[in-house]
């Protein structure tokens, strides 16, 4: 009743109102944080529109509201002209919108076309509803290239696939407008141009689509309109044509930013680190680093380039003394033992390697833990820290971590919040700052800039730069090519737990490293 | 042994395999929507001593397997509450309702009847009666499955049947039909149900409900099908070796049916040392036997069975993320 209800307003509205989305006057608080303050905005129908903004400029918050996972303080939604309340995601679904979140909402021992069904089921039974779904699906993979096996099992497909699945299942229950949080995160180039290719055949079809990311190129690539968020506020929506990258990075931050990263070329030095024929297994026997060998010099950047999954993690646990390995890795002239109790990370600190994890949450911080815990992880035994023979001086870790805090700019300074109460960027800078307090030969630092602002990215590069520049070895995984590009001074490129090849940043671009990133291209 | 004494046991293993079949299967729903449910002991017990009263009192079986299924369901109810509505933990939820049907239910019979937290024996209307199936005398003249169904699948009472009817059922239910798809589905990743627009918690209940409704009748079953009566700890850890059974079934129905009746056949040979000891030609010492069961259930439980995958949310509250 109430879709078919809703349907009819659409069809009249849409006669009116050349808007897909208006949002007015929305505001909505989590106790005492606005995360949201007096939001307008206007969407107009058959165009992508960007949203870009900083981790916790309220983006998601907006799109929550608008999918049904909150209710706005205050405020109105008008879909086609039409004011609608969305209390729930039936609501939203209803109403036309559909959402492709940043992690897939998939069930991953089912196949694509359970997934498309799940929830959206003509009757009490299934087989009814799976033909149809397969007739459609196919109708949908001709028209959109969006060709995906509707009998696979989602956990054998690729991430780039399982998000065409998260776009079949919106189009499935008939989405007139589309949002995408982050869709690019978890792509390889060339996946993320046949995703933009979706997007603007869907496009030229007369859907809406709503983009959200932080990278500002996708932005000005595939947007026609895009909008700022800062601090819970809108603060612009402009024509993307009429717009530069600069300009949205100053919008977003508040102030100048640096998107270009300045670096002196590499003065570099002696071998530090040299790797040969490193191989990993994981705890299910599966070889997932198959040999690799490289050298790094003092005073160097190594990037490592790779979609994610492709054994850059373990090549970082491996060096970092976390996971058993087998191979030679020799440091400043001496082997280190891979294998046994010497094998951990506490001896790899004392040989003189630091390593910001990857996955700062689970490896890098204890999040229920205070910062100046955190930051004195590794140091327990420094005699610096000892009041006397049985108990650790807290009072002089609380007043490092405070000076820690200062130089590398973390905010809130406050030594006793716990880890899990600073935003994404501070907590990268609280493992920084005690990775790099070592001074060590060697930085092992694993996707840097991961839910980190703009501000902060450009705060932490900066850091890895003058350790570089101090004569010291940087192995630097990201899986941010821009990232990989602009820092590293030689770049190797992992898939399937090989190095594909080696290449200078300054003589190779990003469509000759997706290529070898998705395992084509010779060595 | 020779078939006439395999016929029995496996009679004996049937009766005895029932109550953790339809145990079994109550496990299988609430877990593959993804509550753990280690309070199948409970609930079972509950059930057993409510269909032992009830019948004690009213002379009815039928009034005594909806006490039962009642009381079972309020232990569910009260489960659900806990894990899903408070999103407490559901292994601590179930076990604290292990300990309350553990007591309680001697409370209750202690105070109804006075005999020692027993209800009294039952007889004729007050308990299930066996059913002789059709045909066992035309089909006797088969060779090996003419006595088969004679002896061990004839003879049984309706909730051995509802068990056995139960196994297609609940298979057809899970991967048939709408509800078992969203039901699967809520168990492995909340959040896709959640974001179709289908309410997760509704789910939840309704499969912590399936699962109370099972105990109930295994409950029944054990106190007026299998025994006459109610006593203290009567269900004697058949809850835990369900959930032992699910784990060896992989959460699937028809393994859970065999899973239950290798269960039940050892279950069975313990009554029969004297088999055993002519097939082995040592004297294994009853109590061992007795064991056997919960011996192999700790080899279950300790993956010596292969890999056994839960369903992938399982233990873990839903909470909506941003």
């Amino acid at each position: 009743m109430a879709a078919a209800d809703l349907g009819g307003r659409q069809a009249t509205a849409a006669l009116t109102s050349p808007y897909a989305i208006e949002l007015k006057g929305i505001s909505k608080a989590f106790g005492s944080v606005q995360a949201n303050k007096d939001i307008n905005i206007a969407i107009p129908r058959g165009t992508i529109h960007g949203i870009i903004g900083e981790n916790g400029a309220g983006k998601s918050t907006l799109m929550s509201i608008l999918y049904g996972f909150y209710r706005a303080d205050s405020g109105q939604i008008l879909v086609n002209g039409a004011p609608v309340t969305i209390p729930d995601s039936q609501s939203a679904i209803r109403a036309g919108i559909g959402m492709v979140f940043q992690h897939f909402k998939l069930v991953q021992n089912f196949t694509v076309l359970e997934n498309v069904i799940l929830g959206a089921e003509d009757g009490p039974m299934l087989n009814s509803s799976l033909a149809k779904a397969r007739k459609i699906l196919g109708d949908l993979s001709r028209e959109y290239e969006l060709d995906v096996d509707p009998d696979a099992l989602i956990e054998n497909l690729s991430v780039g696939h399982q998000q065409r699945v998260e776009i079949l299942k919106a189009l499935y229950r008939q989405a007139e407008i589309l949002i995408l949080d982050e869709p690019t995160g978890v792509l390889t180039p060339d996946e993320a141009d046949h995703l933009f290719r979706i997007l603007r055949g869907l496009r030229d079809q007369g859907k809406t689509i709503v983009l959200i990311t932080h990278k500002l190129r996708e932005i000005m690539e595939t947007t026609d309109n895009v909008s700022v968020m800062r601090r819970g506020t809108m603060v612009a929506t402009v024509k993307t044509t009429e717009t530069s990258p600069e300009a949205l990075a100053e919008l977003m931050v508040g102030r100048k930013v640096l998107l270009e990263v300045v670096k002196n070329p590499a003065k570099s030095g002696e071998i530090i680190l040299s790797v040969k024929d490193l191989a990993v297994k994981d705890e299910h026997g599966v070889t997932r680093l198959k040999g690799v060998s490289f050298d790094i010099r003092a005073g160097e950047i190594l990037g490592i380039a790779g979609v994610a999954g492709n054994g850059q993690s373990e090549l970082l646990e491996a060096l970092g003394g976390i996971a058993p390995a087998s191979g030679v890795v020799v440091l400043n002239g001496a082997e280190l033992p891979l294998t046994g109790p010497r094998a951990n990370g506490k001896a790899r600190r004392d040989a003189g390697i630091a390593h910001v994890p990857e996955d700062r949450q689970s490896l890098g911080l204890i999040m229920d833990f205070a910062a100046w815990e955190n930051v004195a992880f590794g140091y327990h035994d420094d005699p610096r820290y000892q009041k006397n023979a049985w108990l650790m001086d807290n009072d002089a870790l609380r007043a490092d971590t405070a000076a820690k805090m200062a130089t590398y700019d973390v905010r809130p300074p406050i030594p006793t919040l716990a880890a899990k109460s600073f935003s994404g960027g501070n907590q990268q800078k609280l493992v920084v700052a005690r990775e790099m307090d070592r001074n060590p030969d060697l930085l092992l630092i694993g996707q840097p800039t991961r839910g980190v602002d703009i501000g902060a990215i450009e705060f932490i590069h900066k850091q890895i730069i003058a350790l570089r520049d101090a004569g010291k070895a940087v192995l630097l995984v990201s899986v941010e090519l821009d990232e990989i590009m602009s820092l590293s001074d030689r770049v190797l490129v992992m898939f399937d737990g090989q190095i594909m090849g080696e290449r200078l940043p300054a003589q190779t671009n990003e469509r000759e490293l997706g290529m070898m990133m998705a395992g084509m291209g010779a060595k | 042994m020779d078939f006439a004494t395999f016929l029995q046991i496996s009679d004996t293993a049937l009766r005895f395999a029932t109550p953790l079949l339809l145990a079994c299967l109550a496990g299988l729903f609430s877990e593959r929507a993804g509550i753990f449910d280690i309070g199948l002991e409970g609930k079972m017990l509950m059930a057993a001593m409510s269909a032992g009263a009830v019948a004690a009192v009213t002379g009815s079986v039928w009034l005594g397997l909806i006490a039962a299924i009642f009381g079972s369901l309020l232990f569910a109810a009260v489960h659900g509450i806990a894990s899903i509505t408070f999103r407490g933990n559901q292994l601590i939820a179930g076990v604290a309702l292990n300990f309350v049907a553990s007591g309680i239910t001697v409370l209750i019979a202690e105070s109804m009847f006075g005999q020692g937290g027993r209800t009294p024996p039952l007889e004729g209307a007050a308990r299930f009666a066996n059913i002789d199936l059709p045909f066992t005398e035309t089909l006797a003249t088969i060779p090996v499955l003419g006595p088969f169904y004679a002896e061990v699948l004839s003879g049984h009472t309706i909730l051995v049947y509802v068990a056995l009817a139960l196994v297609p059922i609940s298979w057809w239910v899970l991967y048939r039909t709408r509800f078992g798809l969203r039901l699967r589905a809520v168990g492995e990743n909340p959040a896709s149900v959640d974001t179709a627009g289908v309410s997760v918690v509704r789910l939840r209940f309704s499969a912590v409900i399936i699962a109370g409704v099972l105990c109930g009748l295994a409950g029944a079953y054990m106190s007026t099908g299998l025994q006459a009566g109610f006593g203290r700890e009567m269900t004697a850890g058949r809850g835990y070796i369900a959930l032992a059974a699910l784990i060896f079934a992989k959460w699937r129905p028809w393994a859970a049916l065999w899973a239950t009746l290798l269960f039940g056949f050892l279950q069975a040979l313990a009554l029969r040392p004297d088999v055993v000891e002519s097939m082995t030609r040592v004297a294994i010492p009853v109590p061992f036997l007795d064991a056997l069961p919960y011996i192999l259930t700790v080899i279950v439980l300790a993956g010596f069975v292969g890999k056994a995958i839960p369903p992938r949310a399982g233990g873990e509250p839903y909470v909506k993320e941003r």
